[in-house]
């Protein structure tokens, strides 16, 4: 029961790094009906950029977040306007996928001349550490990044939920064309969009790499997890996004524990398999064009 | 529709006698090596068009396919006395019929998403097969992967059995093809790719044509998968089941054109020489990547709908210049 419950414990933890990596591919699909295969690559880009600055600068991971998301919010931007938006949009869906799987290519290309591919961590002071509360071990780094990734998946809410720019992205969301007409630029917004997803996307990826090491190959793996996360929320549902993350999460790290650890990524994949068979649109998903 | 045209069989036979005429000719190895990656392509390219481009379902997940027949046709050889040489080309037919059949609940279980759920199931199938390959290590060796013997091929020749192969493989794949387009199956499919819901309304049985059309596509591919192997005689898990040839088919076809018969062959025979010229030219795999990066994004954006029906739509604009609108005039229609 212990082991049990211990696993429980840091799956959620880990859980909600998955939601954050997630929230960035919802808010992607929803507003432009884009699947974003590249953003595996960007968090490991992520992961190299806070390691990096960390290692030359001694920077905290937790504090060139701050740096780094306005430069990638940037870097998204700009994927968007040079990549995304040429597509026509009766094709984007279909194309945007294969757009993007270049761009996850093409990074992973340019990190592999870079840093080579041998594994890397962003080994912080802190990194070891734990605390023990009644019995179980609670490393420090996993509660930082479950507070990160709390906060900024708040950030996230308030930003959608109460400012003219969130009315504006839902708006785009559930009825673009009816958003154009009540005076929303579908560009600008789109680009946001975007641009917010990748900076969430490098967010994750600092945090994920003082968890788990990392090389640039390792962005089909994280890939293959949150696109089964979001498929199983249910596409473009950011709470369903949320509620899957913390879900698997600790559903890997109890099967891990339980059963056996080599199979435990199996797990995504079952529990896609059940959820297609019962109820394809996935846990809030709706059949028609929905909300975030 | 099934059409048997005088310029069509011309097109078929001067393909076919120019492929089974040219290893006689050119006999180098690297030219016979680097067709034979052309043919291969090629054939899977086909078989994708007929899920991806006929039926509109982009599966990302087709070297899953392709590492499954690859490593079947390496397990039969660890496993089973099945000898060397020719004989393990006969087991092919029967590895398609397999895998197509086996990949039937995969379909029905993936084909109930559609669009953007479909790309992503169908890319985690490409890592489950992947994970399996690695974990299942008394089937297939772990990461260390099997090694399949050395066929007894005369040294001077060794390619050719292979490269004759890979052409058959490719031939059943456009016969496939080529009569799926004309049959009542092919218009079925149409039908999906064009309105799915107002199909099933119509009558249309939608499930059993997808699933059929997704399974024809794995057959084919696994068959494909198997050649290889027996080719280039070890099979890992990075290297059966990886993203690149996933990628790799389906950029052909949008190369050469979505939905048409030649466009994938097309699509294969600009882009693997080309593939094998920068691997030749750079080495060095990451530099690689960033080249096929490149031209994968160039290709995507500067010509999405391919290059045989961009031909046919300027040959149509010079055919109707005299007469009907012209192509600007029907721009400004359009705006």
């Amino acid at each position: 029961m212990h082991v049990l419950l211990q696993a429980c414990i840091l799956g959620l933890l880990t859980g909600a790094v998955y939601a954050l990596m997630a929230s960035g591919l919802t808010i992607a699909f929803g507003v432009m009906r884009v699947i974003n295969v590249a953003q595996g690559a960007l968090i490991i880009l992520g992961a190299y950029l806070s390691y990096e600055l960390f290692v030359r600068l001694q920077i905290d991971p937790f504090v060139s977040i701050l740096v780094l998301t306005p430069l990638t919010f940037m870097l998204g931007v700009g994927l968007q306007l040079v990549f995304i938006r040429p597509l026509r949009s009766d094709e984007r869906e279909e194309l945007s996928l294969l757009v993007t799987w270049a761009i996850a290519l093409g990074i992973e290309g340019v990190l592999s001349v870079l840093f080579s591919t041998t594994y890397r961590s962003t080994n912080t002071s802190y990194a070891d550490n734990s605390w023990v509360v009644g019995g179980y071990h609670l490393s420090e780094v996993r509660v930082f990044a479950f507070a990160l990734s709390l906060g900024l998946l708040g950030l996230l809410f308030v930003l959608l939920g109460f400012t003219r720019l969130g009315r504006a992205i839902r708006a785009t969301v559930q009825n673009p064309t009816s958003a154009r007409l009540l005076g929303v630029n579908g560009d600008v917004v789109s680009a946001i969009g975007f641009g917010l997803s990748v900076a969430t996307a490098t967010a994750a990826g600092a945090v994920y790499g003082i968890i788990f090491p990392f090389n640039p190959g390792s962005h089909y793996d994280l890939i293959s997890r949150v696109l089964s996360i979001i498929v199983l929320g249910g596409l473009g549902s950011l709470g369903g996004a949320v509620v899957a993350a913390l879900f698997m999460g600790v559903l890997e790290a109890v099967f891990a524990v339980e059963i056996s650890p080599e199979w435990s990524s199996f797990v995504f994949f079952i529990v896609l398999i059940g959820m297609l068979v019962v109820r394809p649109q996935g846990l809030f998903g709706s059949t028609v064009r929905g909300s975030l | 529709v099934r059409r048997i045209t005088p310029a069509g069989l011309v097109r078929a036979g001067v393909f076919l006698v120019a492929l089974v005429v040219f290893p006689f000719v050119f006999g180098e190895h690297w030219v016979l090596n680097m067709l034979i990656f052309t043919l291969m392509y090629a054939g899977l390219a086909t078989a994708w068009n007929i899920i991806g481009g006929y039926t509109g379902y982009i599966s990302l997940g087709n070297a899953a396919f392709f590492g499954i027949g690859a490593y079947a046709l390496a397990i039969v050889f660890t496993h089973t006395g099945v000898g060397s040489g020719y004989r393990p080309f006969y087991l092919l037919p029967l590895l398609a019929v397999g895998v197509a059949i086996a990949s039937v609940p995969i379909a029905w279980v993936a084909l109930r998403t559609r669009a953007a759920t479909f790309a992503i199931v169908t890319i985690t199938l490409l890592f489950v097969v992947q994970q399996l390959a690695f974990n299942l290590r008394g089937l297939t060796g772990g990461s260390q992967g099997l090694t399949l013997p050395i066929p007894p091929f005369p040294v001077a020749h060794y390619e050719r059995p292979f490269y004759y192969a890979m052409l058959a493989a490719l031939c059943l794949s456009l016969l496939v093809s080529w009569y799926v387009r004309g049959s009542r199956l092919g218009l079925h499919l149409f039908a999906i790719r064009d309105d799915e819901d107002r199909s099933r309304g119509v009558g249309v049985p939608v499930t059993s044509a997808k699933v059929l059309a997704f399974s024809a596509s794995a057959g084919l591919t696994a068959m494909i998968g198997g050649v290889w192997a027996y080719y280039i005689s070890f099979v890992y898990p990075q290297f059966a089941v990886d993203p690149l040839v996933t990628i790799g088919m389906v950029l052909m076809v949008y190369l050469g054109g979505k939905g048409t018969l030649w466009g994938p062959v097309i699509g294969a025979f600009v882009l693997v020489p080309a593939q094998q010229y920068l691997a030749y030219r750079i080495g060095a795999s990451e530099y690689y990547l960033v080249g096929y990066a490149a031209v994968f994004l160039g290709i995507m954006l500067v010509l999405p709908r391919g290059i045989l029906p961009t031909l046919a739509d300027r040959w149509r604009a010079a055919q109707n210049r005299p007469s009907g609108p012209s192509w600007r005039t029907r721009k400004a229609e359009a705006l």
